[in-house]
């Protein structure tokens, strides 16, 4: 393995484009190094990005966010006036393992493990963030939800990567909740994860947007879900009309962490549950 | 103080919360555990595992590996000893696998190079090539017509004709008549439980650091419950005699039973012996999972009988217990304490000791004891709710006392049982109020204890201070105990003794830390021992006043005249007498070597509140309070944390722990992320009684507490949860699926 | 393979050494640095026992690499004593016996005190929060708890 320090983005992309076997690039690196200790993965070439200029910022844009590749879970957290906007993002970021891997952590490395059971990306996907890649043809911007393709893939070419996830601006009125569901308190992977973004006016919905993970062998966003919410006020029949849209969306898998009908119900459940939470928060919005 | 008095009272530091002596070693990383040991010229080790549940292989190709620049030597079976018998011949086919690979994760080969990373570079260039064969990793599966046969020619004597070869061990106990018994009962009720296999789950990753020379002498670091074990047992597979391979148990980073055997130790020592060169071997996490032996996976049915007012009329029970690809599943242990709390006329018990592809079961805790109880005590669970009685009340019925013929044969001496059933009785945790969601469950809980083979020396120093050698690893604060009951005896403060885990060759043989014996075992030899110096101390002064040995007693670290007729003298301190020893007749050294028996049974009953989200199955244990005799506490903080312990770990186990196999034999789950022990977020504080009826078999009436503790818990829990949920709670773990399927009508 | 040449800080003190770019910091400590108080018990940052502060934040040193610590400043367990004064979470652990086998008590000790620094005056809940990725097999944490509530406690007294 060889491992890189580049002194600029593109300098990493040259190298990345170079790199004639496997190549990762190092942000925080929770997922590399557990692959590498496995045995899993030994990338050939491991670039490390952390250093570059912007990597570390939490940014405004324009009304919205900028979150540099390398900014790790702790630093969000830290960050009140993000937290205060994006509190749903924030906490599925917060719930990626523990304390130290927070110190490391990154969303942008939770979204490139292409996980389908990652915390922040159903958390993402709902606030529509969106991710700033650098390649060799330049940079383009992606939305979140197109980057994983199947578990472990994303849609990521040859010599690109991510260098920021930006957050649009945050609405009058509106809110975000994430919640998953794991057998213990704290460092389980989602058995089914469920963030919603809400719009109101006054107390009616007018936008929705919410996803699940680990439900499917990527992250969804389940519109069903959304049209059951918008023109309610979250009364009962709205809520269950969401949790049989969300269990209605699942298709998952049986593995060591869940069944394919826990997943299914548990996912109605936190939909109704991650639902309110962020109705009370955009409630509580001026 | 007479060499064999029993004091049970009037103790000045017996019983004392003292700061442990080891403290600052393990506060600031000094401590040196398995892994931290490094030699001048070390070679690193890797192991080369089977990736398949059940393959006979074929050939084994280091070529590669052999060429990789800094490989120094591979070994495989044919580095070990051949013609080992019996239960040798087990342990050493665990360690390294002769013909057939018997489950995911066992040892085929092994390597040693000039870095870790090296080795298992080198590990993965072995080139293997098995024979997949059939398998089976299910207890009831194993037992049934057509299962594979793990190894034909295994079962015993015991085992009755017409059953499976995977069955190898049987075991039937019990007296009176059960069918007269259910007779007699207004309410029997028999019902089937499982349990999944649960890992001790010890933080710290086997580890040792083996030299072995040309000369055939041996030097062997591990982190180890038993050296002196390990010792015997390297000894055998290397084909060399015990006495030339001297073993020094590093600190030890949690055992729970698990490291009672070895594993990796006898691998780094033939890679060493064909290097000449120090090897050190740690295991990945994953290789702890995948290849050390958690405890054994379950299947059982047990059946009671109860009349109105909450009298057992009888007890039936069948314990299958799958203990992976070797015989010794605790199934004789499971089967004697299922009903070991209560004083039945009629019970009957039966259990199965059956072969499967999994790594081989070592000790866990209690080993067999745990799962006994979630059965015995959630059938008397529902006993109780169907007759409208108190849970407690119902076991205090019933409850063994001293006299009371013990469901595995014996008659009980003095045992506290009583006493710990009315002390929760009495606890506020069990007339506290419940909150909603939330349920309550009790159980009792026993484990027989055990004594084993002691040795310890106490030699004195010149200015009065004790040099204390035990043989048992301290695994959780025993050297505490140790000074304790040292300085009682000697009249010393506490500091003034130093406690030492001495290597092989510098005490007579001692049994593993296990079966709850340490404060037992060598703190009964250690007050001996200490009794012993002090019989020499006073020896010394009667030579020294002109009078008899007789004469003289030992008080407050002072020789004195035992009487007026004695003669008048001063008292005569400790170091004024170990001052002159050079030349009153040398050195001064107290010894114990023995066997005790007198282990004393010991009885625990825990109470627990669960709440349980009836929408997902989560469940959360809210309050847990274990009430327990200790016989007699010599460091309370360090018998609390016992009780602490026991009771977190079984809350894991009923909880979420278990070990996941797929279609394929594999172990799914061979990782902390997924083998899920409980973390601090889990857990309430954890409330503990200690209650104290003496063991007449110690000098100051000491039980074990050390595995009591984790009995009670799986059936305490899923008593809770069965009665916060409203459906019964079989099958453990009760991991959320298992919580909305049970709740779903399964 | 070609080892990679890094300078760093370790507990105050400048530290020169030469690493594989696979060796972890966790390998770097223990096995060039001769600082073996930060263990691993898992290697996949699952138990905390490899626990080190990087430039003031708390991460598992299992999970990154030698090569990353360049210019950093590194603080393990081997530091928190003062000479001759162990640090006042050191006393009460001893004082409470929040620890049995002592394998995790480093990696706790390095995560309270993180802790600490931060939040004078936590909650037990966010003590066990905090502590979530520290395991602990033989306390079940209760003395462990009551360790780091109590010295929360005293410093808060004297300062």
């Amino acid at each position: 393995m060889r491992y890189h320090r580049p002194t600029s983005i593109g300098d990493a992309v040259a190298i990345a484009q170079d790199a004639s076997g496997t190549c990762r690039f190092l942000a925080g690196g929770t997922d590399v190094l557990v692959q590498l200790r496995a045995d899993l993965v030994t990338p050939d070439d491991l670039i490390d990005i952390k250093h570059l200029p912007g990597m570390r910022d939490i940014s405004r844009a324009g009304d919205g966010w900028r979150i540099g590749a390398a900014v790790t879970g702790a630093e969000m957290s830290e960050n009140a006036d993000l937290k205060r906007e994006w509190p749903g993002v924030v906490e599925a970021m917060d719930l990626v393992g523990s304390t130290q891997i927070q110190g490391r952590a990154t969303l942008t490395g939770n979204l490139c493990n292409a996980s389908p059971a990652a915390d922040s990306v159903p958390a993402m996907v709902a606030a529509d963030a969106t991710v700033t890649i650098a390649g060799p043809g330049g940079e383009r911007t992606v939305p979140v939800a197109e980057i994983p393709v199947s578990p472990g893939r994303t849609s990521l070419q040859k010599g690109e990567v991510i260098t920021a996830v930006n957050l649009p601006a945050r609405a009058a009125r509106s809110a975000d909740a994430y919640l998953r569901f794991i057998p213990r308190t704290e460092m389980d992977i989602a058995v089914v994860g469920c963030g919603i973004n809400l719009t109101l006016d006054g107390d009616t919905i007018t936008h929705a947007r919410a996803s699940l993970g680990a439900v499917a062998p990527t992250v969804l966003l389940v519109d069903a879900i959304a049209d059951a919410l918008i023109g309610s006020t979250l009364g009962d029949a709205a809520l269950d009309a969401a949790a049989a849209a969300a269990s209605a969306a699942c298709n998952p898998i049986d593995d060591k962490r869940g069944t394919i009908e826990f997943r299914t119900r548990v996912a109605g459940v936190l939909t109704k549950r991650a639902a309110k939470i962020a109705y009370e928060r955009a409630r509580g919005q001026s | 103080m007479a060499f064999d008095e029993v004091k049970t009272e009037g103790f000045k530091q017996v019983g004392t919360r003292p700061r442990r002596p080891d403290g600052v070693d393990k506060v600031t990383g000094r401590a040196k555990f398995g892994a931290d040991a490094y030699a001048p010229g070390m070679l690193h080790a890797a192991i080369v595992r089977s990736p398949h549940a059940h393959a006979r292989i074929l050939s084994i190709d280091t070529s590669r590996a052999k060429a990789l620049k800094g490989v120094k030597a591979v070994v495989t079976r044919a580095d070990f000893a051949e013609g080992l018998t019996g239960d040798d011949w087990d342990v050493l086919e665990n360690v390294m696998a002769g013909d057939k690979a018997l489950y995911d994760g066992h040892a085929v080969a092994a390597v040693a190079a000039t870095s870790a990373l090296i080795a298992r570079d080198a590990a993965k260039l072995i080139e293997v090539e098995y024979e997949v064969l059939a398998h089976v990793t299910d207890v009831d599966a194993a037992m049934a017509d057509g299962a594979p046969v793990i190894r034909d020619g295994a079962a015993d004597s015991s085992v009755p004709a017409g059953l499976h070869p995977n069955v190898v061990r049987y075991h039937e106990s019990g007296h009176g008549d059960v069918h007269a018994g259910f007779g007699e009962a207004d309410l029997v009720i028999e019902e089937s439980f499982r349990t999944e296999a649960a890992h001790q789950g010890y933080i710290e990753p086997h580890a040792c650091l083996a030299q072995l020379g040309p000369d055939g002498k041996g030097e062997l670091w591990c982190c180890t419950q038993g050296h002196f074990h390990v010792q015997k047992l390297c000894a055998k597979m290397l084909g060399m005699e015990a006495s030339n391979l001297r073993v020094t148990a590093s600190e030890i980073g949690g055992g729970f039973g698990g490291k009672t055997t070895v594993f990796i130790e006898p691998v780094a020592l033939a890679l060493s012996r064909k290097t000449s060169r120090p090897v050190k071997l740690v295991m990945s996490r994953s290789e702890v999972f995948r290849a050390t032996g958690p405890t054994s996976s379950t299947s059982m049915d047990v059946k009671i009988g109860m009349k109105k007012d909450g009298t057992i009329t009888a007890c039936q029970g069948v314990f299958r217990l799958q203990g992976g690809a070797f015989p010794g599943a605790p199934m004789e242990f499971t089967a004697m304490c299922a009903f070991a709390p209560y004083d039945v006329k009629n019970v009957h018990q039966i259990g199965y000791d059956v072969m499967t592809n999994r790594p081989k079961q070592a000790a866990y805790r209690a080993p067999g004891s745990p799962m006994a109880a979630f059965a015995t005590e959630s059938v008397l669970d529902m006993l109780c709710n169907q007759l409208g009685l108190d849970p407690l009340d119902v076991r205090l019925k019933n409850a063994a006392k001293e006299g009371s013929k013990a469901s595995y044969g014996p008659r009980y001496e003095r045992i506290g049982l009583v006493e710990t059933l009315e002390a929760a009785r009495e606890h506020a945790h069990y007339s506290a109020p419940l909150g909603s969601d939330q349920g309550r469950g009790v159980s009792c809980g026993f484990w027989f204890n055990h004594g084993g083979e002691t040795s310890v020396t106490l030699a004195l120093s010149e200015d009065g201070t004790a040099a204390l050698s035990v043989g048992t690893p301290d695994i959780g604060g025993s050297r505490a105990s140790m000074c304790l009951m040292a300085a009682e005896e000697l009249g010393i403060p506490y500091d003034n003794v130093r406690t030492t885990i001495a290597d092989t060759a510098t005490l007579g043989y001692n049994e593993v830390s296990h079966g709850s014996r340490v404060t037992y075992a060598s703190g009964l030899a250690t007050i001996r021992a200490a009794r012993d110096a002090v019989q020499k101390l006073c020896a010394r002064a009667a030579a020294k006043w002109g009078i008899d040995e007789d004469a003289v007693i030992w008080e407050d670290g002072c020789a004195k005249p035992s009487g007026p007729n004695a003669g008048e003298f001063d008292p005569l301190p400790i170091a004024e007498i170990t001052a002159e020893m050079g030349s009153t007749g040398g050195p001064i050294v107290g010894h114990f070597e023995a066997t005790p028996e007198g282990a004393g049974v010991s009885f625990a009953t825990h109470i627990v509140d669960a709440e349980v989200d009836k929408e997902t199955g989560a469940t959360k244990v809210v309050r847990y309070t274990v009430v327990q005799d200790a016989g007699k506490a010599i460091h309370p903080t360090y018998v609390e944390g016992q009780y602490q312990g026991g009771a977190a770990q079984g809350i894991g186990w009923a909880l979420n722990e278990e070990y996941i196999y797929g279609d394929d034999g594999r172990l799914q789950n061979a990782v902390f992320l997924d083998y899920r022990i409980p973390v601090a977020s889990d857990l309430p504080m954890i409330d503990t009684v200690i209650v104290e009826v003496p063991n007449p078999g110690h000098p100051y009436g000491v039980r074990g507490v050390g595995e009591t503790s984790i009995c009670p818990p799986l059936a305490a829990i899923a008593n809770a949860v069965s009665n916060a949920a409203g459906v019964r709670m079989r099958h453990l773990p009760m991991s959320p699926p298992r919580i909305l399927k049970a709740l779903d009508g399964d | 393979m070609s080892m990679i040449h890094v300078s760093t800080t370790v507990n105050g003190d400048e530290v020169d050494f030469v690493c594989d770019p696979r060796e972890t910091l966790l390998d770097v400590l223990r096995d060039r640095l001769a600082l073996t108080g930060a263990k691993e018990g898992c290697g996949t940052g699952d138990c905390g026992a490899c626990s080190v502060m990087v430039d003031d934040r708390l991460v598992c040193s299992c999970l990154m690499l030698g090569a990353e610590a360049e210019g950093k400043s590194i603080a393990t367990v081997e530091g928190l004593a003062k000479g001759e004064d162990l640090h006042p979470l050191q006393e009460k652990f001893i004082e409470h016996a929040a620890l049995q086998c002592g394998i995790c008590t480093p990696g706790i000790l390095v995560a309270t005190k993180a802790l600490l620094d931060k939040n004078p005056d936590p909650t037990e809940t966010e003590v066990r929060y905090w502590l979530a990725g520290n395991l602990c097999r033989c306390t079940g944490y209760d003395k462990i708890i009551r360790a780091v509530m109590d010295t929360a406690a005293d410093l808060r007294k004297a300062s």
